[in-house]
């Protein structure tokens, strides 16, 4: 299979590949949503709370000093996953969606006024639309959607005749989780930088598959979510640059991100600091830098070959059902399937291949107005990772005759 | 018949399939038998808020019996909305509040009813039994 890599020992890292669902053995095509821990990750968290379990930056016990390094240590190394220049352009968050809010938030209220406009694309996440649609109705902003071709790909004329001067903010997925598709963001950001905008990156999807570099795209934030990179839920990362992010103010406030508090005036602690009020999700920020050295192990350019391969196999072999659709089907893409078929609806199956043990994902994906660009309310989405095979691809296409012969 | 002797007739019906195939074919078949809710009655106002299938309920009084009619657009869900309606329709208010469903987990499909499926069956059952609580209230207040 693929040439670099030993799937069947990769397996062995994930026990939860094990579980048998509804009687058969987990097929997992879900990963897109979120993808599975391999033991090193479960190791790191539990070995965490077992051995130096402590609140950071404030103790200075023999715990607290060794939480606070290892959480240090995870900053700089998703510097490194992103080629950031500073250590201090990493802010810890709770997600994705969480680093969104925050620049919208802190940077869009700050910088933004009425008449100002916004671009985003049609096929965001509602993680970012939402926040963008908030900041505009408070303050007069205009909202701009970049629209796409049937190939699921953003038509960049008409992205060029949506930039003026007027232009503040390009906020734009690195790759869509519903189609799949890789946008051309080195291309949108040097465009958007030309009218004197700032852009960020939703790179949820992005991260898991593609090789970053922050200073190579020249991109002004990047938010992305460790919980689809092999680590855990609930943690994210908001790069910024520097200049950015120090003129913007303290999205939250409380402990951690103050220098000193009276009842007068607070003046607040410095880069990353002054983004991170209170206790932060240590375990979890912790076990991410095992995730990002699992897939470094690993090679993200092996990864990226064996997914290459499985999307490739599973695109040929949906071909054989009658009556489905790739939704989807841009030149570039990541190892993401999304698919209708005439006359079922996506729910009956899930159910189905749910029965079957194969969990895809069914539904409108958090892209809403995705869904209504191509005229359905949703798909089936099948997402691979390293851990998955052409095995599990087969069972996934007998899956589907099944479902339709059911429902048939 | 009563909401119970329904329920459990439902129970032995499904008793004859020994594997999920047949058990899911047969919910198929009823929700391809289960007659479509006219258009005029899928409004927004009978709309149950699911995630990914839309679910419809339209109640009306008869005489002293509570009626339901419902329609999905998926349908599996459409199956089990038809046994929902057969189990709670045409009973009074006060059974139909006071009822307690106990079929779909004695059937295995008590996973249909968990919050995640997001198929809006929990709310439509939650709806119909706040039908029969309203009725009951409006029967009551008619009455004195
Ligand atoms: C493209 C995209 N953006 C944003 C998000 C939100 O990520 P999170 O829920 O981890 O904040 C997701 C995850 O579903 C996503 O796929």
């Amino acid at each position: 299979m693929s040439n670099n890599l030993d799937i069947a020992s990769i397996r062995n890292d994930f026990p939860i590949l094990n579980e048998i669902v509804n009687g058969k053995q987990l097929v997992y095509f879900d990963n897109a949503a979120t993808t599975q821990k391999p033991h090193l990750v479960l190791d790191a968290l539990s070995g965490y709370y077992e051995h130096y379990n402590a609140n950071i930056h404030r103790g200075i016990h023999h715990l607290a000093e060794k939480a606070t390094s290892a959480f240090e240590q995870s900053r700089r190394r998703l510097q490194t996953f992103l080629n950031a220049p500073l250590s201090e352009e990493i802010i810890f968050t709770y997600g994705t969606t969480d680093g969104i809010n925050l620049v919208a938030s802190s940077y869009g209220r700050t910088f933004l006024k009425a008449g100002d406009e916004v671009i985003i694309s049609t096929m965001e996440h509602h993680s970012n639309i939402v926040p963008w649609q908030m900041l505009c109705e408070e303050k007069g902003c205009i909202l701009k959607v970049i629209p796409i071709n049937d190939e699921g790909e953003l038509l960049m004329d008409e992205y060029e005749k949506l930039l003026t001067d007027r232009t503040k903010f390009v906020s734009v997925v690195h790759v869509s989780n519903s189609l799949g598709t890789i946008n051309p963001v080195k291309e949108i950001i040097a465009k958007a930088h030309a009218v004197g905008a700032k852009v960020l990156l939703d790179g949820a999807q992005a991260s898991s598959h593609l090789h970053l570099d922050v200073q190579d795209l020249d991109c002004d934030f990047y938010s992305l979510s460790l919980h689809k990179i092999y680590g855990p839920t609930g943690m994210g990362i908001l790069y910024g640059k520097k200049e950015l992010l120090d003129a913007m103010p303290p999205y939250r406030g409380g402990g951690e991100m103050i220098k000193e508090v009276t009842f007068e005036k607070t003046t607040y602690n410095e880069l990353p600091y002054k983004f991170e009020a209170g206790t932060p999700n240590i375990a979890d920020v912790v076990a991410s830098k095992f995730a990002l050295d699992y897939v470094d192990t690993l090679g993200k350019s092996n990864i990226a070959a064996h997914e290459n391969m499985l999307l490739q196999y599973a695109t040929e072999a949906v071909k054989e059902i009658e009556g489905l659709r790739i939704i989807g089907q841009a030149k570039e893409k990541v190892s993401v399937l999304s698919f209708v078929i005439d006359g079922i609806h996506h729910q009956d199956m899930g159910v189905l291949l749910d029965q079957q043990g194969i969990a895809v994902r069914t539904g409108h994906h958090c892209t809403q107005p995705l869904m209504r660009r191509f005229n359905i309310t949703g798909t089936t989405r099948a997402s691979f990772a390293v851990y998955n095979t052409t095995d599990e691809i087969d069972l996934l296409i007998q899956g589907l005759h099944k479902v339709k012969r059911m429902l048939g | 018949m009563t909401i119970n002797e329904i329920q459990d007739e439902l129970i032995s019906d499904f008793e004859l399939f020994d594997d999920w195939e047949s058990k899911y074919e047969y919910i198929i078949d009823l929700g391809k038998e289960f007659p479509p809710l006219e258009e005029q009655f899928k409004t927004e106002e009978n709309i149950i808020k699911g995630c990914q299938s839309r679910v419809w309920l339209n109640a009306y009084l008869d005489g002293e019996l509570l009626k339901f009619e419902a329609d999905s657009d998926a349908i599996i869900v459409r199956g089990l909305v038809s046994m929902l309606v057969k189990v709670l329709s045409g009973h009074t208010p006060e059974e139909i509040a006071s009822a307690n469903l106990y079929f779909m987990e004695r059937v295995g499909l008590h996973q249909h009813l968990a919050q995640t499926r997001s198929n809006g069956l929990a709310s439509m059952l939650k709806q119909m039994k706040t039908y029969g609580v309203a009725y009951q209230a409006k029967s009551f207040n008619a009455a004195s």
